[in-house]
């Protein structure tokens, strides 16, 4: 038996894969893309096939959103800005890490993770300004539709910064491909909100 | 090409639990892509039993345009059934399914990368498929009565995308990250590649479908004002459907006829370059699906007309074409070798390829809007040639890689018994409707069509197919669960070493 054993060839090395979370997460990253974008394309559909009134300028203008509703700029301008700083505390924590800087990364993380419930609380913040009631109309059901999507989308980003600030408060500070991943994901999540940003609440 | 063919156990939790009940739970928590795989195919198998079931049903009640023996809105959900089943039933499923049994074999990684994930997106599928059958039983598909049940059938299909997914991220996380050292992207088998190639629609599509699922699912529960409530859905939805996405869901079904001719012909493909770009020209067809539209062909108008019509339709549905053709031509290519020994599955690969390239030509056909082919059952036609088309091959599929998957062969009469019933079958469900759809016959409809020509006749016969099609389907699966539970066992690679035909 021992024999037969030492003919055989030793087994291979354990293959190496190279960068799976990077990849797993961009092929993640292309889905939500092409999910906000698709929503996207949808509401300008809408918005297009809206009829026609004038303006408070004298301009004609789609009747999409209703008259008695008021877009709060303030509440949205500061969300969209809450949302940058969200993706530079992500990219401050892969600067971190690289320098395994456990102290900087943990912060970093909590911090991404922190800004990004700011986030989750200006958005509601604006659905309670607004006041708009889900079953009044097409544009409310697209508003809520649209931008409660992209609102889960923030809480699986503030569950994945946790997740990462754990595994580095935990000691795995050499592993990069998790700090890297999330700091994708929130730049992800920053270019679809603003894509939606300026649609929904700027253009209108 | 590398392959590492482990033993299951490499992956596979400690089984240490026995009996019914813990083999139940060593499945349904396993991380062995062979055994999350196989999950996927054996469920498919089932739902692949009842859209042939709707098909037989769908037909016989087409035969005698007066007499009815369902009722109007069990009319309606047997049609969604039939559509619903098709794509995210059976043939998303079914290449899924062998994708992720097989790439992480072919590519010469150990394990499924991330095979937790992939595991649950079987779990979200097969959670979200059964919700949508549920719901289309209580009257609750696309245009149902039932709103509740509405609901429940865009939850479930809400599911399942998410579950379809997350299981094809795995796949691309494998065959891009996971390659043995020194293995290139354009080493990997045409198999590997095409799932690449397949997961990566996939998921560049299915969110569009997933977004506009959710306008339409929060639309219909509370308002049922902007999106049309419950007869909108196939409206908005119908397109993630129908030509050209559904050519999008069996690309890994043309890398394994790909993959199977240089085996037939004993030789290496000579091109193997062509194969490749031949299986990324079908993906181009994801181009024309995100645009949620139809792109017909209308010759009419001045020359600017003309071309404006011209250029998306040959983009959406001409090139996937193109890309077909190049793979059976290089097969073919490929198959002009002194040493060719015929292997048993490569018989229903060929013939079920034969069955997608009709269903690419048949669609390409339907959407010149001079043959006023839109709104017939030619439609049908050409979704049952690429579903059942993509069943052989899965079939193919499931015959050459048994011994990889199950360890044990399948018989050769069986697999080309099968094989060319099924071919049979296919023809006889799809070929009536294509000449019907000339013959101007609705789709969707069961009463109120009456033309001049035999409808009758090309009805039955569809009908005679699906039940064909049902006997081979019903036989495939007793053969391969006997087959893989005591038939001959094998090591290594039969097709090459132990010469198997």
């Amino acid at each position: 038996m021992t024999a037969s054993v030492e003919r055989v060839l030793p087994a291979g090395p354990a293959t190496s894969a190279r960068h799976p979370l990077f990849i797993a997460t961009g092929s993640v990253v292309a889905a939500g893309t092409m999910l906000m974008f698709g929503m996207l394309a949808v509401w300008f559909k809408f918005r297009d096939a809206s009829p026609l009134r004038v303006g408070k300028n004298g301009k004609m203008i789609h009747d999409w959103l209703p008259a008695d509703l008021k877009i709060p700029e303030v509440a949205t301008n500061t969300l969209a800005i809450t949302m940058v700083i969200a993706a530079i505390m992500g990219q401050w924590a892969v600067y971190s890490a690289k320098r395994k800087d456990s102290q900087h990364t943990t912060l970093a993380l909590f911090i991404t993770g922190m800004v990004g419930v700011a986030a989750i609380n200006a958005q509601v913040a604006i659905y309670k300004q607004m006041g708009a009631v889900l079953a009044d109309g097409a544009y409310q059901t697209m508003f809520y539709a649209i931008t409660g999507t992209m609102l889960f989308l923030l809480c699986t980003g503030v569950a994945f910064s946790l997740v990462a600030a754990f595994r580095v408060l935990g000691g795995r500070v050499t592993d990069r491909a998790v700090v890297t991943a999330h700091a994708m994901y929130w730049y992800f999540l920053t270019t679809a909100f603003t894509a939606m940003w300026f649609v929904v609440y700027v253009q209108k | 090409m590398t392959t590492v063919n482990l033993p299951s156990s490499v992956g596979v939790e400690a089984t240490v639990n026995s009996g019914s009940l813990g083999a139940v739970g060593t499945w349904l928590t396993t991380t062995d892509h062979k055994r999350i795989g196989r999950l996927f195919i054996g469920t498919a198998a089932l739902w692949l039993l009842a859209f042939v079931g709707v098909g037989v049903l769908l037909g016989f009640e087409r035969i005698d345009s007066k007499a009815f023996t369902l009722n109007e809105g069990m009319m309606t959900q047997l049609f969604a059934a039939s559509k619903t089943l098709a794509t995210y039933g059976v043939m998303i499923p079914l290449m899924l399914g062998l994708a992720i049994a097989l790439v992480p074999t072919q590519v010469g990684s150990r394990a499924l990368m991330f095979a937790r994930n992939a595991m649950l997106g079987y779990c979200l599928w097969a959670i979200g498929s059964s919700l949508v059958v549920a719901s289309l039983l209580a009257n609750g598909g696309p245009g149902g009565g039932e709103a509740k049940m509405v609901d429940l059938y865009l939850l479930g299909l809400a599911l399942l995308i998410v579950g379809v997914l997350a299981a094809s991220v795995s796949v691309i996380a494998t065959v891009i990250s996971a390659r043995t050292a020194g293995t290139d992207l354009a080493d990997v088998s045409t198999f590997s590649w095409s799932a690449l190639i397949g997961a990566t629609s996939l998921v560049l599509t299915l969110p569009v479908t997933l977004g506009t699922l959710i306008y339409v699912a929060v639309d219909h529960h509370y308002t049922r004002i902007a999106f049309g409530g419950n007869v909108g859905i196939s409206k908005w939805l119908g397109w993630s459907m129908t030509q050209p996405q559904t050519f999008l869901y069996i690309i890994p079904a043309v890398g394994i006829l790909a993959e199977l001719a240089p085996v037939v012909a004993r030789k290496a493909q000579p091109l193997r370059g062509g194969v490749f770009v031949g299986i990324g020209l079908i993906s181009v067809a994801l181009l024309g699906s995100v645009t949620q539209n139809v792109h017909g062909l209308a010759w009419t108008g001045t020359i600017v007309d003309k071309a404006k019509s011209f250029v998306p339709y040959a983009l959406f549905n001409l090139l996937p074409i193109l890309g077909i053709v190049v793979v059976l031509g290089l097969a073919l290519i490929a198959l002009k070798s002194d040493s060719i020994k015929m292997i048993s599955p490569f018989i229903p690969a060929f013939l079920g390829g034969g069955m997608i390239l009709t269903a690419m030509l048949g669609n390409a056909v339907q959407l010149i809007s001079s043959a006023n082919l839109s709104g017939t059952v030619f439609e049908e036609g050409v979704l049952i040639y690429i579903s059942y088309g993509s069943v052989l091959v899965a079939w193919a599929g499931v015959a050459y890689w048994g011994p990889t998957l199950w360890g044990r062969m399948l018989p050769a009469k069986a697999v080309v018994g099968i094989g060319a019933l099924g071919f049979i079958g296919t023809v006889l469900a799809a070929l009536p409707m294509l000449i019907a759809g000339f013959a101007d016959q609705q789709s969707d409809s069961v009463k109120d069509f009456d033309y001049s020509g035999p409808a009758k006749l090309w009805n039955g016969v569809s009908t005679i197919g699906h039940a064909l099609f049902a006997l081979c389907v019903i036989v495939g699966i007793a053969a391969a669960i006997k087959s893989f539970a005591t038939g001959e066992r094998v090591s290594g690679n039969p097709w090459v070493d132990g010469g198997a035909q």
